[in-house]
C-alpha cells in the first residue's frame, strides 16, 4: 500500500509537467498576448500605449523571448514557489488566487453539504422502499437532474426567482450596502448564496441519490443482511448499522473527486450569478491572456484532480479491507 | 410430463421457434424493448434526427434572417400564432433557429462521440492486447489527459479561434473524451486475452491485429456501445457549455449552446423567457432521452450488471 501511495506520488511530478507544457502551449498558440490585452484596455481608458511602450513591456515581461525559454523561466521560477506576478492586476500571482479561491470554496463547500445531507438519506429511502411512488418519484427526479445543464438551471432559476418574483438577487455574493447588524448581514449573504448553491446543489443530488441508492440496493441482498435479520435485529439497526455503512463505499470514493469539482464546476456557475470565485478569474484571465494566472489555475486544478483520485483510492482500500493494491 | 406430451414428437415449427427466440441479438432486442422509457427515448432520438437532416427544409423561416419588424427596437417578441416560440432581439425567429441548432448540437455530439470511441478503443485494445511497456505508455498519456481540467482544456484549446468549426469543436471535445472508452476497452481486453479462445487463436497462429480486430473486438463490443450512447449526450452538454461560454459555435450559426449565450439580458431586461426556455429545454430533453437509452442498452445488452 504506501509502495502505491508513493508510486502514485512521484508520478505526479511528470504528469504535472506535462499538463503545464501543453497548456503553455495552448497559450502560446493563441494569437494575442497581455501586451495586447493592455493595449485593448489602455485604448478604452482613452490613453495609448504608443509602440515603444508595447515594445518596453513585451520586455519587461519576456514575451520576446523563444517559447520554450518563457516556459524553462516560469519553470524555474515555480519551482522555487514563485507563481509569478499577474500581468493584469499587478499582483503576485498567488495573491490573486487567494483572494478568490476561499469565495469558490464556501459556494461549493455549501452545495456539497447540502447535498450529502439531502441525497444520502433520500437514496437510503429509495432503496428500502424500492418501487414504491417514492422511488419512483426519485428516480425520476434523478434522471431528470443528471439531464440538465447545469448552466440552465441556473439561468432559469435565476430568471424566475430573481428577476421575475425578485426574491433573490441576481449576482455577486453580498449586497454593496448592507443594514449593519448580524442578521440583516446574515439574511443579505443567504439571499445571495441561494441561487447559485441550489443550481449547483439541485443538480449533483441527481448523481448522489442514484450512487447512494444503487450501493443500497445492492448491499441489502447480501447475505450478512438476511443473517442479521435472521438473529433478530430490528429493521432500524440493520438498515443503519449494517446496510448503510457498506453502502458508503463508492459514495467515499466519489468524494475523493470532488475536489476536481470544486475549480471546474464553478467556471459557468460564477459566470451566470458573478460570484467573484477561481471561475471567473479562469475565464477573465484567458480571455486577457493573463499567463502566468492561467498557468497557476490550471496546475492547480490538476493537482487538485491528481491529489483527489489518489484520496479517492486510498479511502477505497481504507473503507473495503477486501481491496488490495498491489 | 405426462406420457401424452412424450410420445408427442417436436414438430419442425417448435424447433424454429426455439432457435428463433435463442439468438443472441433476438434476445437482445426483446430485453431492450421491456424497456418502455428506453423506447420511447429511442423513437424521440430517431424523429430529432429525423428534423435535424430535414432541418432545411423544415424551418418555417430562415434561421438567420432577421425581422426588424418583428423586434422592435431590439425587444424580442414574445410567442404567437406565427411564431410558436418567439423571436430574438433581432427578431430572428426562435424555432426556426431551434432547429437549426438541433443540427449543429447533434452532430457535434455525434462526430465527437464517434472519433472518441474510435481513439479510445484502438489504444485501449493495444494496451489491454500488448501489455507491458505499451500498456504503461498508453495509460500514462492517458491519466495526462484525465488530469488536466477539461473545461479549463477545451477553452484554451478554443481561445482565440475566432469561429471554430463543427469539426474543430467535435475534435477538440473527443481529446478529452477517449480517455474512458480507452480504460474500459483496456479492462475487457484484460480479461478477454487470458480466456481459451484467444490462446486457440494464438495457437493456430493468428496474427495479433487478426486477434485483436476479429476475436477480441467483437466480445468487448457491449460496453462500447453503451459508453458511446452515454458519450453523445455528455458531449452535446459539453457543446452547449462551451458556446454558452463564448468559445463555441458562434452566431449567426445556431446552436443551442449560443442560443441561450446571449439571451440572458434580453431576458432580464424584456422578461423574453422562451430565449433561455426552450433551446436548454430541448438540450435537457435530448440528453435525457440518451440517458435513457443508454441505461435501457446497458440492461439489454447485459442483464447481470448493478440495477
Amino acid at each position: 500500500m504506501a509502495g502505491f501511495i508513493i508510486r502514485r506520488l512521484l508520478w505526479m511530478l511528470p504528469l504535472l509537467l506535462g499538463v503545464s507544457i501543453i497548456c503553455f502551449a495552448m497559450l502560446k498558440r493563441a494569437p494575442g498576448d497581455p501586451v495586447a490585452a493592455m493595449l485593448a484596455e489602455s485604448r478604452s481608458t482613452g490613453q495609448n500605449l504608443t509602440l515603444a511602450d508595447r515594445e518596453r513591456l513585451r520586455h519587461q515581461l519576456g514575451l520576446d523571448r523563444p517559447a520554450y525559454l518563457q516556459y524553462v523561466d516560469w519553470l524555474g521560477q515555480v519551482a522555487h514557489g514563485n507563481l509569478g506576478m499577474s500581468t493584469r492586476m499587478n499582483q503576485p500571482v498567488a495573491d490573486v488566487i487567494m483572494q478568490r479561491l476561499p469565495n469558490t470554496m464556501k459556494l461549493a463547500g455549501v452545495a456539497l453539504v447540502l447535498t450529502l445531507v439531502i441525497a444520502l438519506p433520500l437514496g437510503v429511502l429509495s432503496a428500502i422502499r424500492q418501487y414504491s411512488l417514492l422511488d419512483y418519484f426519485l428516480t425520476t427526479f434523478n434522471f431528470i437532474g443528471i439531464s440538465i445543464p447545469q448552466f440552465w438551471l441556473g439561468l432559469m432559476l435565476l430568471y424566475f426567482f430573481g428577476v421575475t418574483l425578485g426574491w433573490f438577487p441576481v449576482r455577486g455574493m453580498s449586497s454593496p450596502y448592507v443594514e449593519p447588524g448580524f442578521w440583516n448581514q446574515a439574511k443579505d449573504t443567504v439571499l445571495h448564496y441561494a441561487l447559485p448553491v441550489a443550481s449547483i446543489t439541485l443538480v449533483s443530488l441527481a448523481g448522489y441519490t442514484r450512487y447512494q441508492r444503487a450501493a443500497m440496493l445492492e448491499v441489502i441482498r447480501q447475505d450478512y443482511i438476511r443473517t442479521a435479520r435472521a438473529k433478530g435485529l430490528r429493521e432500524r439497526a440493520v438498515i443503519l448499522g449494517h446496510a448503510w455503512r457498506n453502502s458508503l463505499i463508492p459514495i467515499i470514493t466519489l468524494l475523493g473527486y470532488v475536489l476536481v469539482i470544486l475549480v471546474e464546476g464553478s467556471i459557468v456557475v460564477e459566470n451566470i450569478f458573478s460570484w467573484p470565485g477561481m471561475g471567473q478569474l479562469a475565464a477573465q484571465s484567458l480571455s486577457q491572456r493573463d499567463y502566468p494566472v492561467v498557468m497557476a489555475i490550471v496546475l492547480l486544478s490538476a493537482t487538485l484532480i491528481l491529489v483527489g483520485t489518489l484520496i479517492s483510492d486510498i479511502l477505497y482500500a481504507i473503507v473495503d479491507p477486501r481491496v488490495r493494491y498491489d | 410430463m405426462t406420457a401424452e406430451a412424450q410420445s408427442a414428437p417436436l414438430s419442425s415449427r417448435d424447433l424454429t421457434a426455439t432457435k428463433r427466440a435463442q439468438r443472441p441479438l433476438a434476445l437482445t432486442w426483446r430485453r431492450f424493448c421491456r424497456h418502455r422509457l428506453a423506447l420511447a427515448s429511442a423513437v424521440f432520438l430517431v424523429l430529432l434526427v429525423a428534423v435535424a437532416v430535414l432541418a432545411p427544409w423544415i424551418t418555417p423561416y430562415d434561421p438567420n434572417a432577421t425581422d426588424l419588424n418583428l423586434a422592435r427596437f431590439g425587444r424580442p417578441a414574445a410567442p404567437s400564432l406565427s411564431h410558436p416560440m418567439g423571436s430574438d432581439q433581432l427578431g430572428r425567429d426562435w424555432l426556426s433557429r431551434l432547429i437549426a441548432g438541433s443540427r449543429v448540437s447533434l452532430v457535434v455530439g455525434f462526430l465527437a462521440t464517434g472519433v472518441a470511441i474510435v481513439a479510445g478503443t484502438l489504444l485501449g485494445a493495444i494496451a489491454g492486447y500488448a501489455g507491458r511497456w505499451v500498456d504503461t505508455a498508453i495509460m500514462r498519456v492517458c491519466d495526462l489527459m484525465l488530469a488536466f481540467p477539461p473545461l479549463l482544456f477545451l477553452m484554451g484549446a478554443l481561445t482565440g479561434i475566432r469561429s471554430p468549426t463543427v469539426g474543430i469543436i467535435a475534435l477538440v471535445i473527443a481529446v478529452i473524451g477517449w480517455m474512458n472508452v480507452a480504460r474500459l476497452v483496456r479492462a475487457e481486453f484484460l480479461t478477454l486475452r487470458t480466456r481459451e479462445f484467444t490462446i486457440a487463436a494464438r495457437a493456430v497462429g493468428a496474427s495479433t491485429p487478426s486477434i485483436i480486430f476479429r476475436h477480441l473486438l467483437p466480445n468487448a463490443v457491449g460496453p462500447i456501445i453503451v459508453a458511446a450512447t452515454l458519450g453523445i449526450p455528455a458531449a452535446i452538454l459539453t457543446e452547449s457549455t462551451l458556446s454558452f461560454l463564448g468559445f463555441g459555435i458562434q452566431p449567426p450559426t445556431a446552436s443551442w449552446g449560443n442560443m441561450l449565450q446571449g439571451s440572458f439580458n434580453y431576458m432580464r431586461d424584456y422578461r423574453a423567457w422562451w430565449m433561455g426556455f426552450y433551446p436548454g429545454l430541448l438540450i435537457s430533453l435530448t440528453v435525457l432521452a440518451f440517458n435513457f437509452l443508454g441505461d435501457g442498452l446497458r440492461d439489454a445488452l447485459d442483464p447481470y450488471a448493478h440495477r
